[in-house]
């Protein structure tokens, strides 16, 4: 796809934003009724659902559970209606076995798993719309779901993607320019520790470029954990009110 | 099968050493095993021996029609298989984690970097493109298959030739290798996996981890990067958090070790042509080594020992007192030997009393008395 601009002269990108802005960011706690926790994310246009259901005891294999902590145990999926062309996505081909494994990596180093020994905590995640940033919404959706089901963990997980083109660094991608060639960076980070749980990178990138790229997701992660952590205490607020009458 | 888990005591004793900053077969932190690239008779196969972990990588080719997304570029397509002969954790047809871990991660490196011109691949726009199958079968597990997977996918591919064909309107030749020489892959670039293990919550970092190391790691990152220094693909994994100053002083070890493996493609590449062109051997059979007695043979591998005597004292002059001395053991019969207190070995000695029980009086000998220890007597064969 040559001949897309991904950065103006004036400093707009293809969809009007300035290189660091993110996407419209909208969220809902709560959206279900039968699970432990689930939440609604909106990031731009990409739209992910998370639900979790845990801490129970181990479905399946005994032989599965940790006698000292908790197993997490993520499923994703995309809906057939969720990129410009329906195709039927199987269960357990390679991307979606490959992302499932990211989500359960990152969640393992953030959820407090030693509270729980010899049980297991699920997370669903399912995209409903993609428009770039799967995974950032995915991992976002699913902090979100389990503040939801109060589960403890050490911090707010944020993802954020990010990439580069003509010098400059831009915070949460489209698809259009995820899939323009250009590099994309996809980071979870906690961000009161400033560590990172997972990150993953395509598309070739100078050395020396890492660093602002890097830094450009970190950023942009801390803006959305603010809202996170709005979106929970508005939540709250609602739900007391609620609950106080 | 399941997999044998590292006990107790092997995991503590590695990760002290790795803490010491000493490995177990004495490399230092950011060091590499030695690597041996040998390609076989066939163009585009490629074997690749990471210390004792051994990968063999095949590319073929085949005309197809394109994909109707890109009509004006080749296929190209990657396959890991883990064989079950690399370790008995293996199993055929069992979509494990790490199976597509390290399919997807060759992708990435070898797809998303784009090291291949898929557009020379192009016979026919939109009918006949090539499809390049690069199918790769780990031989033996010793820990860091993906650094193994990435040299012989990259090696096997500039290896690789294809065909030549002649396009006439829409009538497609293919000539045979006797016919015109084949053609090699157009590569931009060549893009390999550095692996960096982290221990004890990213405190301590370790190049090329072996198969132990492995199974104590907390965590893998994987940067794949090429020698003009452009990161082509980075993927961490396991539950660990990471600082981003630790991302970049990867990158850093990478590259400086990137350009040596790149090198020793290089190497072996031209390596193999020279011995093609002179009419030499070439293929698997020159690389294995020749039926020897030191065919079996293992390298020398420098361990450091600068302050062992010093420990050794140290830990002899702290040690308790010595138990009591053993009393040397006692021949009661031809073949038999008593050590200890405890009722007296019989085995043997029926012959000797029926011998002796005409003439003289059997003769208790040694420590025959019985004690009121129920110890059990230690046999010792003397031959």
């Amino acid at each position: 796809m040559a001949g897309l601009e991904l950065l103006s002269d004036q400093g707009y990108r293809l969809d009007g934003r300035k290189a660091s802005e993110l996407r419209k960011v909208q969220a809902r706690m709560g959206v279900f009724g039968q699970a432990d926790g689930s939440a609604y994310m909106e990031q731009g246009n990409t739209k992910a659902l998370a639900v979790v259901y845990g801490p129970h005891e181990v479905r399946g294999s005994r032989s599965k559970s940790l006698h000292d902590r908790a197993v997490i145990n993520c499923q994703y999926s995309m809906a057939t209606f969720s990129t410009a062309e329906r195709k039927r996505r199987p269960h357990g081909d390679r991307k979606s076995s490959e992302m499932s494994l990211h989500l359960k990596q990152t969640f393992e180093a953030a959820v407090l798993t030693q509270l729980y020994p010899r049980s297991q905590i699920d997370i669903y995640v399912k995209i409903l719309q993609s428009d770039g940033g799967n995974y950032s919404a995915c991992v976002n959706a699913a902090t979100l779901a389990l503040v939801d089901a109060g589960i403890p963990m050490r911090d707010y997980v944020c993802a954020c993607t990010a990439g580069f083109a003509e010098g400059t660094a831009l915070a949460d991608l489209c698809h259009a320019e995820e899939t323009g060639g250009g590099t994309a960076l996809s980071l979870a980070l906690l961000p009161r520790s400033q560590s990172i749980a997972l990150v993953q990178m395509d598309a070739r990138l100078h050395q020396d470029h890492l660093d602002t790229l890097m830094e450009a997701a970190m950023e942009a992660c801390k803006g959305l954990s603010k809202v996170l952590d709005s979106v929970v205490r508005q939540h709250l607020q609602e739900v007391s009110v609620l609950s106080r009458d | 099968m399941r997999e044998t888990p590292l006990s107790n005591c092997e995991r503590l004793f590695l990760l002290k050493a790795i803490e010491s900053k000493k490995r177990l077969d004495g490399r230092q932190t950011y060091d590499y095993r030695s690597i041996k690239i040998s390609f076989g008779t066939d163009y585009g196969c490629c074997s690749v021996n990471l210390g004792k972990t051994r990968v063999l990588a095949q590319v073929s080719c085949e005309l197809v029609p394109p994909k109707d997304s890109r009509p004006t570029e080749g296929i190209i397509f990657l396959n890991l298989e883990l064989s079950p002969m690399a370790s008995p954790a293996f199993q055929t047809n069992r979509q494990s984690e790490l199976l597509v871990t390290l399919n997807r991660q060759l992708e990435r490196c070898l797809r998303n970097s784009r090291c291949i011109d898929t557009e020379s691949l192009c016979v026919v726009s939109g009918e006949k493109v090539w499809q390049i199958r690069v199918d790769v079968h780990v031989l033996n597990h010793d820990g860091n298959l993906m650094d193994a997977a990435s040299i012989a996918a990259i090696s096997a591919l500039c290896h690789f030739k294809r065909p030549d064909v002649a396009i006439q309107g829409r009538d497609v030749t293919v000539f045979g290798p006797a016919e015109r020489d084949p053609v090699p892959l157009s590569i931009y670039h060549m893009p390999v996996c550095v692996s960096f293990a982290f221990f004890q919550q990213g405190t301590y970092l370790l190049v090329d981890p072996c198969e132990k190391e492995e199974l104590i790691m907390d965590g893998l990152l994987v940067m794949a990067m090429n020698k003009h220094r452009e990161i082509c693909s980075i993927q961490s994994s396991g539950g660990i958090m990471l600082l981003k100053e630790q991302v970049l002083r990867c990158s850093k070890i990478a590259s400086v070790k990137v350009s040596e493996i790149t090198e020793l493609i290089n190497k072996a590449l031209e390596n193999d042509r020279q011995a093609r062109k002179e009419g030499g051997k070439f293929g698997f059979v020159e690389s294995m080594p020749k039926e020897r007695i030191t065919a079996l043979k293992r390298e020398e591998s420098l361990v450091e020992m600068t302050d062992v005597q010093e420990t050794a004292d140290q830990i002899i002059s702290k040690a308790a007192a010595g138990h009591e001395v053993v009393p040397s053991p006692v021949i009661v019969a031809t073949g038999t030997g008593q050590v200890g207190e405890g009722l007296q070995n019989t085995w043997g000695l029926d012959e000797e009393d029926e011998e002796e029980e005409s003439g003289t009086k059997v003769e208790k000998r040694g420590t025959g008395s019985k004690s009121e220890y129920a110890c059990l007597p230690v046999s010792v064969f003397l031959h």
